[in-house]
């Protein structure tokens, strides 16, 4: 029972940061958002197996929540984005992919440096997959600083946001319901608010402008 | 009570804004509601002085600083709300606007307005970072507004920065929460509230409370507009409508500085007073200095302002860095005055760009001899702003310096000095641009309406009677002082 338990977290944890990793190496954008639709319910499934192992019922919920949000309804509000959008590739990336997937591995050792100072504190079969949280935090800040297209910023925010989730399942089985909830629902809205920039702003201008973003300056 | 009382007020004026048309009476009847959550808000300052008060099951919680910040946002609300049947109208009548969005507007003010009451009056660390992501969502739409191509760009840089910045402040939140559950902190809903955090303070980890006040100041940090994370700041404030640019600099700044003086106390308790002191002192500094360059050769009238609101943070930071109580109280004290006087400044420039069509300040000249009661304003609000007394930004940076040369922190004040001396040359230069230089021929002097006129000396006369005399809040500012002591 225990065996199986410590197994499909650390599959469910490693399909985190594995899908984070993708994202990086694949450059169509449906594709991308694909991965982050398995991301999503990685997550779900981390959730609910810690909340099955420690009969916690509001991290059920939160696991429900997280996989019909972070599952389904992000990815498919992205997936619509990326209709609008001819060009569904990222053809200019500022680091090229291999080199972005050499950078990804440098950034999980980092994060296995500074992840492990923080296990330490309570040493269990959960806490220690908490680097891997840290490392899709990592990867998302990097896509946001090296990919130009706004859909594929989108994607980096949330990367950033499901690793950040994934430390606080595996460190805390989760934040008090209220405050997840409030979360979830943030990001939901942030997704809903930048899609609706990128179609007032496509509708407003022509298409490259979105990417270049220098009207404002001093 | 009178917290559900203060939450509800600008709570039902989203729903009445959102259920009638734009019409005049909607703005006024959101300026009154403003007034009343104002004066709920003082109310509640005087109970606070006694002892905290609670609703909704230990849900909210009001200490004096949470009912200090109620009071900051009540005068600031009062004065940006007093200016939208204004705005609209200008901007309905030039077509900037239509009806659709004047409603909008009004309604996301609102619920601008409640996330940020929210925040302040809520317990729970946790909901105090939901609050703050809130203020984001409704503030875009805000900066959004005007519907132009800057204005998009601004907003989609402040969404971004704004979200990624906010998401190291959920982390840190959450390594805390990490923390005290280590330290044998209860698990359930009220596991990361204010007084438990508190009363487990001295035993939370260093290691990962380290980390996670780092977390925190870079996170809070980037909505309080501090280094590194502030460039959202200068544009989403200059493409904004006025009032939600005062609203902007004069309170959500400091709402979020409001999270970052909770946090410190916890991260004081666990780590001592050396390491958020050092990492204050950075990040405060570096905005300082930052500011002070910008400022020099800073172009547009409505980004001056803007720079001068991360100075202004950096000054707050660097009060809180030292962070003795008469350092604190302080710091209050110049978060009143700051948003009192940043609100006068961003309204009145919103008036000069009605007038003049532009926020340059090489095409603004002459102001003082074509518009003598708004030049007056604006600057008297300038005077205010690089803190010359009376005002009362003038008492809280003097009594900042005391409590750092206290603190043995000489070489901070002289660091501020110099800065300060510097924006204090910068500032005088670009309002004897705008006030006196050469006059553009063809312009008749205009009067200026009475409905600007009126809040907006009342709001100068107060920042000097807060500088003058600030004994009516002095018990409260030093009993919120203590309330952030470890």
């Amino acid at each position: 029972m225990n065996s199986t338990y410590i197994a499909t977290l650390e599959l469910a944890a490693g399909a985190v940061l594995l899908s984070a990793i993708m994202t990086l190496w694949r450059r169509n954008v449906r594709s991308i958002v694909a991965m982050l639709s398995v991301q999503g319910m990685a997550l779900a499934a981390v959730a609910i197996v810690l909340a099955l192992h420690e009969h916690e019922h509001a991290l059920l919920i939160t696991g429900c929540l997280v996989f019909l949000v972070k599952g389904l309804v992000v990815p498919h509000l992205l997936r619509r984005v990326s209709l609008l959008d001819p060009r569904s590739r990222e053809s200019r990336p500022l680091v090229n992919v291999p080199a972005s997937l050499v950078f990804a591995a440098a950034l999980i050792v980092l994060s296995y440096v500074v992840g492990t100072r923080i296990t330490s504190l309570s040493p269990s079969s959960a806490t220690h997959l908490a680097p891997l949280g840290l490392a899709t935090v990592l990867v998302g800040y990097f896509m946001l600083v090296t990919r130009r297209r706004a859909v594929s910023k989108i994607v980096g925010l949330i990367l950033v946001d499901n690793g950040i989730a994934l430390v606080t399942f595996l460190l805390t089985s989760g934040v008090p319901l209220i405050v997840e909830l409030g979360s979830s629902l943030d990001v939901l809205l942030v997704v809903v608010v930048l899609q609706f920039l990128m179609v007032s702003m496509r509708r407003h201008s022509d298409t490259d402008r979105l990417t270049e973003m220098k009207a404002l300056h001093d | 009570m009178l917290i559900l009382a203060i939450l509800a007020i600008p709570f039902t004026m989203t729903i009445i804004s959102a259920s009638f048309a734009w019409r005049p009476w909607v703005g006024w009847t959101s300026a009154a509601s403003s007034a009343a959550f104002l004066g709920l808000g003082i109310w509640l300052s005087v109970a606070t002085l006694s002892a905290p008060q609670w609703a909704l099951h230990h849900s909210f919680r009001a200490d004096s600083l949470s009912a200090f910040m109620v009071v900051v946002i009540g005068t600031v609300s009062l004065l940006a709300t007093l200016f939208t049947p204004r705005t609209m109208h200008q901007e309905i009548t030039s077509g900037v606007t239509t009806a659709r969005y004047a409603r909008h507007y009004v309604v996301l003010m609102q619920v601008f307005i409640t996330c940020m009451l929210s925040a302040v009056l809520t317990a729970n660390l946790g909901v105090l970072w939901v609050s703050i992501e809130a203020t984001t969502i409704a503030t875009t739409f805000l900066v959004s507004h005007r519907r132009t191509d800057g204005a998009f760009e601004a907003s989609w840089k402040y969404v971004i920065l704004c979200s990624i910045g906010i998401a190291l402040a959920f982390l840190g939140t959450v390594l805390i929460y990490y923390a005290q559950l280590h330290a044998g902190g209860p698990v359930h809903s009220s596991s990361l509230d204010w007084t438990s955090v508190m009363s487990l303070a001295h035993h939370l980890d260093p290691n990962v409370t380290r980390l996670a006040f780092a977390l925190l100041v870079v996170g809070y940090g980037t909505k309080v507009g501090l280094v590194p994370m502030h460039s959202w700041l200068p544009d989403a404030h200059s493409q904004a409508p006025a009032p939600v640019s005062a609203l902007m600099s004069g309170v959500l700044l400091t709402v979020a500085f409001y999270g970052l003086l909770r946090f410190r106390a916890v991260a004081v308790a666990a780590l001592g007073p050396a390491f958020p002191r050092a990492l204050l002192l950075v990040v405060g500094i570096a905005s300082l200095l930052l500011a002070t360059v910008m400022l020099i050769a800073q172009r547009d009238l409505k980004r001056m302002l803007a720079y001068s609101s991360i100075e202004h943070m950096g000054l707050l930071a660097i009060g809180a860095a030292v962070g003795t109580p008469l350092a604190i109280a302080a710091v209050l004290l110049h978060i009143l005055g700051h948003g009192i006087t940043k609100a006068v400044l961003f309204l009145s420039s919103g008036e000069i760009y009605h007038l003049e069509g532009t926020t340059e300040i090489a095409k603004i000249s002459g102001l003082l001899a074509r518009r003598p009661t708004l030049a007056g304003i604006f600057g008297f609000g300038l005077l205010s702003l690089v803190a010359l007394p009376p005002f009362s930004l003038f008492v809280s940076e003097l009594t900042m310096a005391r409590a750092e040369v206290d603190a043995g922190l000489w070489w901070v004040v002289a660091i501020s000095l110099v800065c300060l001396s510097v924006i204090f040359a910068a500032l005088t230069r670009h309002a004897r641009q705008i006030l006196m230089g050469a006059r553009v021929e063809g312009t008749l002097p205009s009067s200026l309406s009475s409905s600007v006129a009126v809040p907006l000396i009342t709001a100068l006369v107060a920042c000097v009677a807060l500088g003058v005399f600030s004994w009516p809040l002095q018990s409260l500012l030093t009993h919120a002082a203590q309330g952030v002591m470890p």
